[in-house]
This record gives C-alpha cells, sequence and structure tokens, in this order.
C-alpha cells in the first residue's frame, strides 16, 4: 500500500506534523477497510468518520499509566459504522499493526522505547479485537432476534386476516342464497352447503351418497357432460348450463349451474366448485308466460303470434314441403254479437275453436285464432294441395252441425280463403294478406264456402292499394267527374231533380264507380276535400239547370254525403258557403246520408244536420230499411225524405210481385207520410215496378227505367222532353 | 384466479425473500439461512453484488439529498425493504427534519420490521402495498394522511422495478404512480441490466438465474427500456447513467469505485 505523500487534511496542519501523521494513519486504515464496509458514506466522509478512532488509539497508546481498554470502544465504533464483515477488523488489526508506531509512535509527550510501543500496539489489537468481536455479537442477536419477531408478528397478521378471511368464506358459504357445493374430480361430494341441501329437498345423505357425474337427467343439454368432462381433465377452467336435477322425491329442480375448476398452488386441477341458482319457479314461470303470450285467452288456440313463428318456420323450410292454409272468417258473427251480447258470442268462439281443433290433429297441422271472429288453419307437408281442400272442407263440415247457446239453436257458417304453394317464395305478412283477400271474395260469394287464391284476385287486391295513394293526386289532377241521375215525380212522371253520382277517370283503369274508390277515400280522409269538389260542382251545375229553366219549377240536386263528412267540423259553414257563392236556395238542396251513418247517432252528430234543415236544406235518409234503425228515433232525425233501399224494388221486378215486399213497402209509405216525410224509391227497372210503387203511395223514383246516370246535358235535354 | 384484496398472502420464512438477501448483502443480520444461502449462491456467479447494493444505497442518499436541496421535502419509497442503515427517512431528516417518508412494500416480514424500527416516528410510515396495483398505494390511508399529494414528492423506485415482470406491465404501474403527482415531483430510478455488469452475460445470468428460482424473478433491462420509465419527465442532468456517475459528491470519488458499482442504471427525472 503506497503512503500518500501530502495528507488529505486540512491545510492548517503542520506538514509532517503529528496532526498531519495522524490524518495519514486515518487515510491509510480508510483505504484499508472501506472495500469490506457497507457504509454508503462517501470515502472521504468515511475517512473523516475513521479519524477520532485513530486520534483514539493514539491516546491510548501515549497513555500513562498504560490501559489498553479503552481500545475495544474503537472496536464497538466500527460494528457502529457498519464495518460488520469480519474482514474490516483482519484489515484494521493490520493497519494497527504496521502504522499505528510508525505515524503515532513520536506524537506522546514522552517518547516511548520501541519495546514499549510493541507491547502497547499488540494490546491495544487485543482491545479492539474483542470490543469488535462483542459489538459484532450484540449486533448480530439483536437484528436476529428482531427479524425473528418481525417475522413472528407477520405471520401473526396473516394469520388472523387468514382467519377473518375463513369465517367471511364461511358465513358466504353457509348463508349464501344459492346453492355451492365442492366435489374432487372423481365427482365424490366433499361439501355441500345447507342452500343445496334444502333445494335437492333435504337429506344431505341423498345428496352426498351420489358422486356428481351420477346426477344425470333426460333432458340434459348434450354438451353438460362434455364441458363437465373437459373440465376434470383440466381442459376448462369453468362453464355455465341450465341443468335439471331430480330431487330427493323425484321432482325435477331446475337450476343455472355455474362450474369452476379449482386448482392447487401448482396450477394442478384439484377440486370443483359448483354454484346452482335455483330456477324453477323462474322457468314454470317463463313456460307460462311463453304459453300465455302465445295463446288465445279466450279459447285457449294458439295466437297471432304463434301462428306467425309457426307459419315463418313452414315457410323457409328448405326442403321441398309446401304449406296451406285455410283462413276463416265466420259469417255474420257481428249480428250475433249485437243481438246476443258478447257473453254469447264469445261462447260461440269458443264452440268454433273447439271443433276447428277437431279438425287439425294430423301433425304439421295447427289452427289458431287470428283475433275477433277469424280463424287459421295450417297444414305442411309435401301433400298440401289435396289435404288443404280437406281441411276446408272438415272445417264447413263441423262448422254444419247447429250450436245451442242459451236454448235457441244457431246456424254458423263461415268463409274460408286459401292459400296453397311451395316454401320459400313468399313472406308470412304476404301469404296472409293473400288469404284474407280470398277470404273475402268468398264472403262476397255469398259466404259458407271456400275460395282458392289466385293472383289475379290478388291483384285486384294490390290495385285497391294502389288507388289509395293515386287519390290525392287524383283530385289535384281533376281526374274525377260527375254524372247525374235524374230523380222523377211517380204522379206525373216529371224529371223532379237528380242524384249527383262521382266518378274517377283513371289513366290506368279507365272510369271507376265510387264503390271502388269511396270506401278508400273515406279510410284516408280524403273524402272531405273531394265531398266539398262534388256539392261545388252539383251546386254549380243545378244552378246552372234553374237558370235555364226556370219554367220547370224548383229543380233539385241530391249530394251524398260519407260518415266522415258528416264529422267534419266545418260541414255547415261550407255548405252554406258553397250554396252562397252559386246562388241556388237550400231548398234546392238535398243531402243523403246512409242509414247507418246515423244509427245512434247523438245530438252532437245531429246539431249540423238540423242546422241545415231548418236553412231548409233537405236531409234524405239513404239506403232506409238495410240497417236495423230504431223507427221510434226516425221522429227525431231532422230528415224530410226516406229513400227506400233497392232491395225493396228487386222483389217488385217479378210478376206478380212479392206481396210481402208491397206490404212492407205500403207500411213504410204509410209510416213516412205520417210522419211528414217524402219517399223516394230507386233501382226502378221496368213500367210494372213504377205503377206499382205509385200505387203505393211513392213520392218519387229514380233508376234505370228512367235513365242512368249520365252527363249533365243529359238532364238538360230530359227536362227538355218533359217541357214539350 | 385473482386473489381478492383482503384475503392475505401466508407467511413462509423457508422461502428466500428478496428484502432479506439485500439486507444480507449489506452485512446485516436481518436475513435467516434460506436467504444467506440464496444471496452465497447468487454471488457465486456475481461476487460484486454486495458492491451493487452499496451503490445503490449511496446513489440513494445523494438523491435525497438533492431532493431537499430542490425544496422536496416528501418521500414516496416504494419497495423499501428492511429498514437497516442510512435508510431514506435518516437521510432526509438529517438535511430537513421536517422530511415526511412513507415506506411501502409487499413483503410482510419486511412491513412487520419496518413497522417497528419507525415507532415513534410520527414523520414516517410504512404501508403494506404492491406496486403492481398503484392504486392500492395512491389510495392508501397512511399515506395520503401523511403526504400532501397536491405538493411535490419525490418517488423513489430504487431496486425494486427490476423485481416486475413485463407481464405486470411496470411501465404503465409507473405512469399512473406519477399521474397522481404534483408537478415538479421527483421520481427516482436504479435498475438492474447486463450493461455495466463487469461480466460476461452467461456468468451474469447464473445469478439471474437463482432470483428465477426463488421465484423472485430479476428482470434485467435495456438502458432504453429504462429510459422509458422516465416518459413525462425531464431529466435531471446527468441524465441515465451509472450509479457511481450520477452526481458524484467528489471530484476523484468515481475513480475508485468498485467495478460493480457501474452495474445498471440510475437517474432522477422531474415531472413537467
Amino acid at each position: 500500500m503506497s503512503i500518500p505523500a501530502q495528507s488529505s487534511g486540512a491545510p492548517d496542519t503542520e506538514p509532517d506534523g503529528p496532526e498531519d501523521r495522524l490524518r495519514r494513519f486515518a487515510t491509510i486504515w480508510s483505504r484499508a477497510i472501506f472495500p469490506s464496509t457497507a457504509t454508503s458514506m462517501t470515502r472521504t466522509e468515511f475517512e473523516q468518520h475513521l479519524l477520532p478512532l485513530a486520534r483514539g488509539l493514539s491516546d491510548i497508546l501515549h497513555a500513562r499509566p498504560f490501559d489498553a481498554a479503552p481500545a475495544s470502544e474503537v472496536g464497538v465504533a466500527l460494528v457502529a459504522a457498519h464495518c460488520t464483515d469480519p474482514d474490516t477488523l483482519s484489515s484494521t488489526l493490520g493497519v494497527i499493526d504496521s502504522y499505528l508506531v510508525l505515524y503515532c509512535g513520536s506524537n506522546g509527550a514522552t517518547a516511548l522505547s520501541t519495546e514499549d510501543s510493541r507491547a502497547r500496539c499488540a494490546r491495544i489489537q487485543h482491545a479492539l479485537a474483542g470490543g469488535f468481536t462483542q459489538a459484532l455479537r450484540e449486533r448480530t442477536l439483536a437484528e436476529q432476534e428482531a427479524i425473528a419477531r418481525s417475522a413472528l408478528t407477520a405471520r401473526s397478521d396473516a394469520e388472523q386476516a387468514l382467519h377473518a378471511t375463513e369465517a367471511r368464506f364461511r358465513a358466504v358459504f353457509k348463508d349464501a342464497a344459492i346453492g355451492i357445493g365442492i366435489a374432487d374430480l372423481d365427482g365424490n361430494v366433499l361439501e355441500v352447503n345447507d342452500t343445496l341441501t334444502r333445494m335437492f329437498g333435504g337429506l344431505e345423505h341423498h345428496v352426498r351418497s351420489h358422486k356428481i357425474n351420477e346426477w344425470v337427467h333426460p333432458e340434459d343439454s348434450p354438451q353438460v357432460w362434455k364441458y363437465y368432462n373437459e373440465l376434470v381433465r383440466g381442459e376448462r377452467e369453468h362453464y355455465r348450463v341450465e341443468k335439471p336435477y331430480y330431487r330427493n322425491d323425484g321432482t325435477v329442480l331446475w337450476t343455472n349451474l355455474t362450474v369452476s375448476l379449482l386448482r392447487d398452488s401448482e396450477g394442478r386441477p384439484e377440486y370443483q366448485l359448483a354454484l346452482l341458482e335455483d330456477t324453477t319457479e323462474r322457468r314454470l314461470l317463463n313456460l307460462r308466460l311463453r304459453y300465455e303470450a302465445t295463446h288465445d285467452a279466450l279459447t285457449g288456440l294458439p295466437n297471432r303470434t304463434l301462428f306467425f313463428e309457426r307459419l315463418e318456420k313452414a315457410l323457409s323450410a328448405d326442403d321441398g314441403s309446401r304449406f296451406g292454409l285455410c283462413y276463416l272468417d265466420l259469417d255474420g258473427f257481428k249480428a250475433i254479437n249485437d243481438s246476443l251480447g258478447h257473453a254469447s258470442g264469445d261462447r260461440l268462439l269458443v264452440e268454433v275453436a273447439d271443433r276447428l281443433q277437431s279438425c287439425a290433429t294430423a301433425p304439421g297441422e295447427m289452427v289458431a285464432r287470428l283475433g275477433g271472429d277469424e280463424f287459421v288453419a295450417l297444414t305442411t307437408g309435401p301433400d298440401t294441395r289435396t289435404e288443404v281442400d280437406e281441411l276446408a272442407c272438415r272445417i264447413l263440415g263441423v262448422l254444419g252441425t247447429p250450436v245451442r247457446l242459451e236454448g235457441r239453436e244457431l246456424t254458423v257458417r263461415g268463409s274460408i280463403g286459401i292459400v296453397e304453394g311451395p316454401a320459400g317464395e313468399r313472406s308470412a305478412a304476404e301469404v296472409l294478406r293473400s288469404a284474407d283477400i280470398t277470404m273475402y271474395r268468398a264472403k262476397s260469394a255469398g259466404g259458407n264456402r271456400f275460395e282458392l287464391a289466385d293472383a289475379e284476385a290478388d291483384a285486384r287486391a294490390i290495385t285497391r292499394h294502389g288507388l289509395t295513394t293515386a287519390l290525392p293526386a287524383a283530385l289535384e289532377r281533376g281526374e274525377f267527374f260527375i254524372e247525374y241521375q235524374p230523380l222523377v215525380h211517380l204522379g206525373d212522371g216529371t224529371v223532379h231533380g237528380a242524384e249527383a253520382l262521382v266518378r274517377w277517370c283513371h289513366p290506368q283503369h279507365g272510369v271507376l264507380g265510387p264503390d271502388r274508390f269511396i270506401p278508400l277515400a273515406e279510410h284516408t280522409g280524403l273524402i272531405v276535400p273531394l265531398g266539398r269538389w262534388v256539392l261545388e260542382e252539383s251546386v254549380r251545375q243545378a244552378h246552372f239547370w234553374q237558370e235555364r229553366h226556370s219554367d220547370g219549377g224548383p229543380l233539385r240536386i241530391n249530394v251524398n254525403l260519407s260518415p266522415t263528412q258528416l264529422h267534419h267540423p266545418l260541414l255547415v259553414a261550407e255548405t252554406v258557403d258553397v250554396l252562397e257563392r252559386s246562388g241556388l236556395e237550400p231548398g234546392a238542396l238535398c243531402l243523403e246520408v246512409t242509414e247507418s251513418a246515423l244509427i245512434g247517432a247523438d245530438d252532437d252528430l245531429l246539431k249540423p244536420l238540423r242546422q241545415l234543415a231548418e236553412m231548409g236544406v233537405d236531409i234524405a235518409l239513404d239506403d232506409f230499411g238495410t240497417g236495423y234503425s230504431n223507427l221510434a228515433n226516425l221522429r227525431r232525425l231532422p230528415v224530410s225524405v226516406l229513400k227506400l233501399d233497392r232491395s225493396f224494388t228487386q222483389g217488385m221486378q217479378q210478376h206478380p210481385a212479392d206481396p210481402v215486399d208491397l206490404k212492407i213497402v205500403e207500411g213504410i209509405v204509410s209510416l213516412a207520410h205520417s210522419l211528414d216525410l217524402a219517399v223516394t224509391v230507386e233501382g226502378v227497372e221496368t213500367g210494372a215496378q213504377a205503377e206499382q210503387l205509385r200505387e203505393l203511395g211513392c213520392d218519387t223514383a229514380q233508376g234505370w227505367y228512367y235513365a242512368r246516370p249520365g252527363a249533365p246535358d243529359r238532364i238538360h235535354s230530359l227536362l227538355l222532353a218533359d217541357a214539350v | 384466479m385473482e386473489r381478492p384484496a383482503w384475503a392475505p398472502r401466508g407467511i413462509d420464512i423457508s422461502v428466500p425473500s428478496v428484502s432479506r438477501m439485500y439486507d444480507f448483502y449489506l452485512g446485516g443480520s436481518h436475513n435467516f439461512e434460506v436467504d444467506r444461502e440464496a444471496a452465497r449462491k447468487a454471488m457465486e456467479f456475481m461476487p460484486g453484488l454486495p458492491k451493487i447494493m452499496q451503490a445503490n444505497r449511496a446513489f440513494m442518499r445523494r438523491a435525497v439529498r438533492y431532493a431537499v436541496s430542490q425544496g422536496i421535502t416528501q418521500f414516496l419509497d416504494i419497495g423499501s425493504g428492511i429498514p437497516t442503515f442510512g435508510n431514506v427517512h435518516e437521510v432526509a431528516q438529517a438535511a430537513d427534519p421536517e422530511a415526511r417518508v412513507a415506506y411501502v412494500d409487499h413483503d410482510p416480514v419486511a412491513v412487520a420490521h419496518s413497522r417497528a424500527v419507525l415507532e415513534g416516528n410520527d414523520r414516517a410510515v410504512i404501508a403494506a402495498a404492491d406496486l403492481r396495483r398503484p392504486q392500492e398505494i395512491v389510495k392508501n390511508p397512511a399515506i395520503s394522511e401523511l403526504l400532501d399529494l397536491d405538493r411535490p414528492v419525490a418517488l423513489l423506485l430504487v431496486a425494486v422495478l427490476h423485481f416486475i415482470e413485463d407481464s405486470d406491465d411496470p411501465h404503465a404501474a409507473v405512469a399512473e404512480l406519477c399521474e397522481g403527482l404534483a408537478p415538479g415531483s421527483l421520481i427516482v430510478i436504479t435498475h438492474a441490466s447486463y450493461e455495466g455488469i463487469p461480466l460476461t452475460q452467461e456468468e451474469a445470468g447464473g445469478a439471474v438465474g437463482v432470483y428465477k428460482d426463488i421465484r423472485n424473478p430479476l428482470v434485467m433491462r435495456s438502458r432504453e427500456e429504462i429510459a422509458r420509465f422516465f416518459e413525462g419527465h425531464e431529466m435531471v442532468e446527468p441524465g441515465l447513467v451509472s450509479m457511481p456517475n450520477w452526481r458524484p459528491d467528489a471530484p476523484h470519488a468515481v475513480e475508485h469505485e468498485d467495478p460493480f458499482a457501474f452495474s445498471g442504471f440510475a437517474g432522477v427525472g422531474r415531472k413537467a
């Protein structure tokens, strides 16, 4: 080791003086032991730290009387400075042995002999080594004890926490609302909680005595046991399934089952943990809700929802299968409901439902109630072409037997629309619409029959849709026009007025009668502007006729009012406006309202009619005799004319006339006249009819016998003919 | 399955602990034979391991003093281990008696021992938490009671990040910790690396293997990877360097350092 020529000490020390020599000793010492210390001091700091210790050693060396014992404190100080490596001791002793006397031997007041110095130096080393060892031993023991105590504390803390954790887990396990079970990988049940035992109907023994891979149920989904095997092989961490079990008493327990694999600390599969949630009640409730959602509450038949599901399934089949659909609507059910009451109507529907059910018992057949008195029967399979006809025949057959209801025998009839075809071509909605259209065709053909859907009939219905959407533009483009049919005085045969009848000159379909588009206009609300246009046009025309034929007496114009117009708040105001602008007196206008539109009319509805009647406008009750009008109500209505329905005059076309029809007409006329009402008859086609009606006292007539509806100038020529 | 936070880990002193091994390297006796056995085995491959630990302590001391000189008196020392000597609170409180130090470790024995050592010091606490779950640290009531996180803090991550494996994403953990610190805070890091070790990678790898065997893998990272821990921080001069080269106390101090002291990297960053 090299000795520094210049000490690193303070500049005020005298070169090679005692202080400088002491510092040089400390530097040597520091260099010797620094590598084996663990101190975080820098070398300079460490050297400064050793300097007082070096001074202490120098003092001991020169002390009189000599006492080596204080050198043990230097050993203690070294340990305190974290010089705990045994190498620091041997290095320190080496440095003292070689350099203490050399650098500090002459520092004392009196010089020591070489022999004395050596002896003292050896004693100092002994004492220092003893102090160092003692201190190191104490420090080691203290630290060992401290760390052992810390380990114990940490362990007992952990045990307490573990205990608390276990207590919590125990509580979770015991009090959980779900069933919990633990089994080994062979399926032996190791532990179950009370909830699980209860779910299985008691008897823990029963639960534990079976391996869980024996807990099979016929309704197990196929993947349950696949998952189970994957889990116990360690290939799957967990699975969740819906699984049924047998309870102790043999009943079924439905569960949401979650099974997790528990592994040991080395990651090897060890246990399986099962969590079971009892879903039996929820499942029953779901089944019931599903049943209720898919079945008709009244009849118990499948409802529209379920029917559509089945129909869609049948239509989406791609195995070349076919389907056949019967769409049934009872004939005249509304009349039964109205006359016998809803309760009886419901009982009838139940009876019909039962009978229909008996018609469709083969696999692939089903009957459903769509609502009201509408039922459907569906058949699927390869041979529906013949089957669906047979099905329809069976249905009409079972309906043929009268139904006993409240002591009466009712004959129920129905109209059936049939659609049959291959799957995969049409949507369920399209099929049902086609069946609906076809059913109406059967109904309008007189009912109690079935009709087969055909494309042409469907096309007509589709036209109806086209007409509806074309209506607004047609009014704007002036595609409507009016024809007039004369009204003739039965007394003298003169033209008394005319009924305005609206027509649509459709660009593709040609001239369409009101039966083709008035219901559509009524449905869309377009009837209001259309009706106003008809009123304006015909009033203007009537005024024109009067101007031209002032000598021909008052000429009347009859205009039809639809139910929607009747409800329109501006009816009175607009009528007054039209009359005023045209200059036609109110008495020349007769508004025709159908009997059915006034059935059950209250005062609010009648009020506008009354106002019009008070102004002098005539109100005619159109199609009289077709509804179920309350005759006593007649006097309450602001009506001045009855227009007898054409069905009454039809009976007079043969010769001799039907005596019952004659009696009825006679009675109505007499009733009308006694109420001060005039009677107009429609549909007069022969002279004999006209004569008979005149004899019965009818006032006015219209019909082909006189003239078909025609252009306004036709009326003009008729008037001229009268005048002649 | 993830262990719930309230389920304690068992204490098994038959398994070596890195904090007790660290104590042994520094000449302490806060260790058991298993710790010493593992440490001796590691030292067979890397005899200079104690010198690395000593350099860590010395760097930490300089960094703490630097922080105090910058007016920072709050310290959060994560991975503090077994308190031996020259601990952060001793250094910091020697420089400024008002300094506050929160220690964090996840080794229950180290925590219990720290608690005993710190008893009576109302400006230093120890919290049991895991660096891998920074929220445990940020939300620890003992820490938030002692430290005012609205003011700058020196975050010490000395010789700890190399015990976090990449699968636990130490970079994200550090970023999450720093996010909660006030601007002007310092982040103090030392990290093991094959760079700077006066041995071949095979030789040093033997020591790494010892840590792997005791299930506390030592993750050696490159300078570049270590530099990423300082993202969002401005490096304090002289940047990321070997430990003795970081602001040495004396001009020639570096010349006398043991070659092993230059293993790995140290640096201090300041949060913008």
